[in-house]
């Protein structure tokens, strides 16, 4: 609907550029940290790069490299299989893991890595256990480990796959199948030649997403003592004390993040193209025979008790010891949580709102790349964010700060922004805009234009048809929005940990602090309430049917 | 034979999907199974694919079991082609993979000619290179029955194959389809619920209810001599009158006297009578005159809607230049060549 | 108001904190544990020494820090992350007692005589060596106070390093005023407050650390663990050469 310029009235124009500097200001948390991370490649400090190069940069990169590759491989052929087995087969129990598989997402990495250190390290009650019955316990693998790391972060990561692959094979697979069995081939050699390819799209884009989130991981490789690009960061911070060091290091895994953001955008696109249609209605799941179908259950049952259920049960069984701990200072990061993620939820939303509808009134490819460039945020790790969105609000604080001395001079007023909650805001603005976004933006498509004409046409236009037609059919949508927003900041840890004003601190922030000491049993009541909050989403995934078939 | 069907029975739960079917297919006839939605007709199809197991019965390829209860012989070992409803094309291949997929059972070297060949047969050949999500409805089915054909399977299945397509394209698309199938002297069977395509592809066509078979003839047949009320009912259009036998070819009516051929009715018998709209003749010269109630044009002839003067409303198709407006009386002859007559219930 | 030394000094380095001229908090603080432009003071005390196990170790066999560099202990000792502040800070010391190349070795030699990889906190440590993992360490005196509290029976025990030589390095907790604070006489009570005592007591025994003020006694669970020497040096030079011994672990492998 492209109206040649010279017809576009001045009346349109003000608000044109209103809208279109308001979207272009929403992009700025999320592209900062790229500009200052920009600035600080080309302005290196000598002496620490050098010594980064020799001693840090190798064993951080190899680290970060080989775990990334590890966590998509082991985690991209558990979500593979797994969805194979409860899209494609019939075996006992399917029903239940066809949901429950899915369950580890509502247990952040970070807490499943402390639970899996307190309870296989060598002073945990495993080993303990085992030297008390067996006098040694040598052959339970070292849990603080690159091995564990990327066994614990598959772990928590290949729900993703799990969910792409499950969509594509449950929509293709079964038909696929039959197709191939009708040009000769055997079920197995159907399912390797044309099911699985068929499904690349979707197990990439999977893939990627673990990818993405091990590389922003920071709480768990920090509980294992892995350095990684993020725990890098935050010691070059904390500890070296170099903003520039700090910024270089983030730097570098940019670049890592751009190449499997690549990957996962090109899939995402690639999978469009496959078709859509879902005409399985009737196509039976596989018989497997009765050892597959024993396999596939201990498989499923094994995955899901790993992953899930035991972590759960022992952080249960640590809470329960510390439930003393349940005094006002418990109940003081509890309220600062739901504070942070409720103030969170409602600043995102309101933006996703604002963006879907510069998108629906003003769409061009200016807007389109605007809003790309806003969203992109969920792709760059917490730890890279927060550095990236903080220096430029010190810069800026003590530009200001300054400025204001020059004119008031000693008696000038004080400007912090740095310690201030503005700062977590915006970081948690660029990392979760995307998240508020895709559910608001898909649900103002479903209100198609059609539906607007017919109001107008009846006399219903401007603030009435938002307030009359638009809101109500929106109601699910923000709902939906606000709820994966505030969860999300809920779990969120290196964001909140690096950028948080003094004494604002979160159950996310309580647990990383008892694990860095070591004390797991005082860290699972806040794991428990953050895992508690983390279900909801995964209750409203399968509710909405999407592992159904 | 080439493909038999044995008293086949196909149960969910309680429910026959489908009840006792029993049908024939020579070699090189393309037959159909039509009938409304839910009569079974997809699942028997898919029991001779070797996708469903069947409960009583027998399905036999030229002497060969195929399927009988506790054995289900299995769909990559019956050479049976498959065209899908939605066509399932494989979308990461290319239209030639496509049409090649199923040849892996020649060497190498044919694969390729014969896969070229086979889009030629279908009009496809500048789109080998293209990929399913680029080609249109249309050209995506005939990808879908080139890649069936090219291994030359004892049978072809093809479900309900121009469904998704606009009626236009319907109609050309079925003449192709008849004539690839022809050319290549295959067997094929065909399930949909439309009676132009039935007509149009098969050779003989099997009207089916509730999972049985009604009756398995020529087209021809089953729209002048149906066997059973609910085919008469289905195929083409038509009015029932009820009738009296008072002379073994000639019936009292409501809308009077009948003469038709039609021997074995003894007289006195109470029978309902098909009228066709064919059956229903405009003649001005007849003294039974009806009244137009509807009428519509259909191009090269009127079906209109007739009030005759007993209130009984029949069926008439009318060269169009007679054109006459509603509320007009017309005179009519019901002259049926044949009686379709059923024993009054 | 933070804990180590490091962080003092650098807050003062860049000049977030300004001078007390006090001479309460002169008289009760010594000199080794205040900034020596007076920007900080430090409250309570803490050492970082030797723990071992009392099952495999005797007491005789240790002596300093550096000596667990020596092959005797290869594949018996457990440490904490070079990450952690406290660490920084030893070795911060080291290098200001021994200049940087010998404290490289001495650190390389802590790494090659590592039982297993680093621990992310000084309460693991001291379960390892109780489990058997390893046989000793290097731990902050309060996590083993806790330790003790939670498992009286524990077969571990603190041992105080380097008494011939130069003394247990120790670290403080300590406040100071920042530069444009509004409320400057008021703070400056606070501290002087902190320094007394009272206070004093209560600061330490909460957190089972020593109390700076030398006219204040310990906690009687701390004093149980007996008297030892202090290094003397002034602690602001851990924060001085906190950069450079964060570069030297990078180099000499203590993750």
């Amino acid at each position: 609907m492209a109206t040649p310029a010279s017809n576009r009235y001045a009346s349109e124009r003000s608000p044109r550029i209103l809208a279109g500097g308001l979207a272009l200001a929403l992009c700025i948390p999320a592209l900062a940290p790229l500009i200052v991370i920009g600035f600080a490649a080309v302005s290196p400090d000598a002496e620490i790069w050098s010594h980064l190069a020799r001693f840090v940069l190798p064993e951080v990169a190899s680290n970060t490299l080989m775990l990334v590759i590890s966590v998509a491989v082991i985690g991209g052929m558990l979500g593979t299989s797994l969805a194979w087995l409860t899209a494609m087969c019939e075996f006992p129990g399917r029903r239940f893991f066809e949901w429950a598989l899915l369950l580890p997402l509502a247990v952040p990495a970070y807490v499943l890595a402390f639970v899996a250190v307190g309870f296989l390290d060598y002073s945990g009650p495993l080993q303990t256990a085992l030297r008390g019955t067996f006098g040694s316990s040598v052959w339970v693998p070292p849990i603080r480990s690159l091995g564990g790391a990327a066994m614990v972060l598959s772990l928590a990561t290949y729900p993703y796959v799990y969910l792409l692959a499950r969509s594509a094979f449950l929509t293709q697979g079964r038909r696929a199948l039959e197709a191939a069995q009708a040009l000769g081939y055997s079920r197995s050699q159907a399912s390797w030649k044309v099911a699985l390819p068929m499904a690349r799209p979707w197990i990439f884009a999977g893939i990627a997403l673990t990818a993405m989130e091990t590389l922003a991981d920071f709480g768990a490789v920090y509980i294992f003592n892995t350095r990684t690009f993020t725990t890098a960061i935050y010691g070059a911070w904390f500890g070296m004390r170099s903003v520039t060091t700090a910024l270089q290091l983030a730097g570098v895994l940019m670049v890592f993040v751009l190449i499997v953001f690549v990957i996962e955008r090109r899939s995402r696109a690639s999978a469009a193209f496959a078709s859509a249609r879902d005409m399985t209605r009737g196509s039976p799941r596989f018989e497997l025979s009765s050892t597959g179908r024993v396999a596939a259950a201990c498989f499923a049952g094994l995955i899901f008790a790993i992953g899930f259920a035991l972590p759960i049960v022992q952080l249960a069984i640590w809470a329960i010891e510390r439930i003393g701990d349940l005094d006002s200072r418990y109940f003081g990061f509890v309220s600062r949580s739901l504070l942070l993620a409720g103030s969170a939820a409602f600043m995102i939303v309101s933006c996703s709102v604002l963006l879907a509808y510069i998108q629906r009134r003003l769409p061009s490819r200016f807007s389109q790349a605007v809003i790309r460039l806003a969203t992109l945020g969920y792709a760059i790790p917490g730890a890279v964010l927060a550095v990236g969105v903080i220096v430029p609000i010190i810069f800026l604080s003590n530009a200001l700060q300054d400025l204001l001395r020059t004119w008031f001079g000693a008696g000038a007023p004080t400007i912090m922004f740095q310690g201030t909650l503005l700062a977590v805001l915006l970081g948690y603005l660029a990392r979760f805009l995307a998240v508020g976004f895709n559910p608001v933006e898909s649900g103002l498509q479903r209100i198609t234009k059609s539906v607007d004409e017919a109001a107008i046409s009846l006399g219903v236009t401007g603030a009435a048809l938002l307030r009359r037609v638009h809101m109500p059919l929106l109601k699910t949508s923000l709902a939906t929005a606000a709820t994966l927003v505030f969860v999300d900041v809920m779990k969120e840890m290196p964001i909140t940990l690096i950028v948080r004003p003094f004494g604002w601190d979160t159950l996310a922030v309580r647990v990383f602090e008892m694990t860095a000491e070591g004390e797991w049993e005082r860290a699972a009541l806040p794991a428990v309430a953050i895992v508690l909050v983390g279900l909801v989403p995964v209750a409203m995934l399968t509710r909405r049917g999407a592992h159904v078939a | 034979m080439w493909l038999e069907l044995d008293n086949v029975v196909r149960r969910f739960g309680q429910r026959s999907a489908v009840d006792g079917l029993s049908l024939q297919l020579a070699k090189g006839s393309i037959g159909c199974l039509l009938g409304p939605s839910g009569c079974g007709k997809t699942t028997a199809l898919r029991a001779i694919a070797g996708f469903e197991p069947i409960d009583a019965g027998e399905i036999r390829a030229h002497g060969r079991v195929l399927s009988r209860p506790g054995f289900t012989a299995a769909p990559e070992h019956r050479r049976i082609g498959m065209v899908f409803q939605d066509y399932a094309l494989f979308p990461h291949l290319t239209v030639l993979e496509n049409v090649a997929f199923g040849l892996h059972r020649l060497p190498q070297q044919a694969r390729r000619p014969r896969a070229l060949e086979m889009l030629s047969i279908v009009g496809l050949s500048e789109y080998v290179a293209r990929h399913p999500h680029q080609l249109s409805g249309g050209q995506q089915q005939r990808v879908a029955l080139a890649r069936a054909l090219a291994p030359e399977p004892e049978l072809v299945l093809l479900d309900e194959p121009f469904s998704s397509l606009d009626v236009e394209l319907r109609e050309r698309l079925s003449a192709e389809v008849r004539a690839v199938l022809k050319s290549l002297n295959a067997t094929a069977l065909l399930v949909t619920h439309d009676q132009q395509e039935a007509f149009a592809v098969a050779d003989l066509v099997g009207v089916m209810k509730e999972g049985k078979l009604e009756q398995w003839d020529t087209s021809y047949e089953l729209y002048h001599r149906p066997s059973t009320r609910f085919v008469a009912d289905f195929i083409g259009q038509g009015v029932f009158v009820r009738g009296e036998v008072i002379e073994p070819g000639t019936f009292r009516t409501d809308v009077g006297v009948v003469r038709a051929n039609g021997t074995h009715w003894d007289a006195g018998e109470e029978v309902d009578l098909l009228l066709r709209p064919d059956d229903v003749v405009h003649d001005d010269a007849s003294e039974l005159r009806a009244e137009v109630c509807q009428r519509a044009f259909r191009g090269a002839d009127f079906l209109y809607t007739l009030k005759m003067p007993n209130g009984t409303q029949l069926l008439s198709l009318v060269p169009s230049h007679h054109n006459h407006a509603i509320g007009e009386h017309i005179g009519v002859r019901i002259e049926p060549d044949h009686v379709i007559a059923f024993k009054r219930r | 108001m933070t804990v180590d030394a490091g962080e003092l000094w650098h807050a003062a380095e860049r000049g977030l904190l300004q001078p007390v001229d006090s001479a309460v908090l002169a008289a009760n603080i010594p000199e080794a544990y205040r900034d020596p432009a007076n920007r900080w003071f430090g409250f309570s005390i803490r050492a970082r020494t030797l723990v071992y196990s009392t099952e495999r170790v005797k007491p005789e066999e240790l002596s300093t820090y550096e000596a667990l560099a020596e092959p005797q202990w290869k594949g018996r000792l457990c440490l904490r992350t070079s990450k952690k502040v406290y660490n920084q800070s030893l070795v911060a010391m080291l290098i200001a007692q021994h200049g940087e190349e010998l404290t490289e070795k001495v650190v390389r030699g802590w790494v090659e005589n590592l039982a297993t990889d680093v621990f992310a906190n000084d309460t693991q440590l001291m379960e390892a060596i109780a489990a058997g993992q390893c046989d000793v360490g290097i731990v902050n005196t309060y996590y083993f106070g806790r330790l003790l509290r939670d498992k009286p029976e524990i077969p571990v025990k603190l041992f105080w390093a380097d008494q011939e030589g130069s003394g247990v390095h120790v670290n403080v907790s300590g406040a100071g005023i920042t530069a444009h604070a509004p409320h400057r006489e008021a703070a400056q009570k606070f501290l002087e407050w902190l320094s007394q005592t009272e206070s004093q007591s209560m600061f330490a025994d909460r957190n089972l650390e020593y109390p700076a003020n030398p006219g204040v006694k310990a906690d009687s669970i701390v004093l149980e663990w007996g008297e030892f020497t202090p290094n003397p040096i002034n602690l602001s030079k851990a924060g001085e050469l906190q950069a450079a011994a964060v570069r030297l672990m990078d180099r000499a492998g203590y993750r």
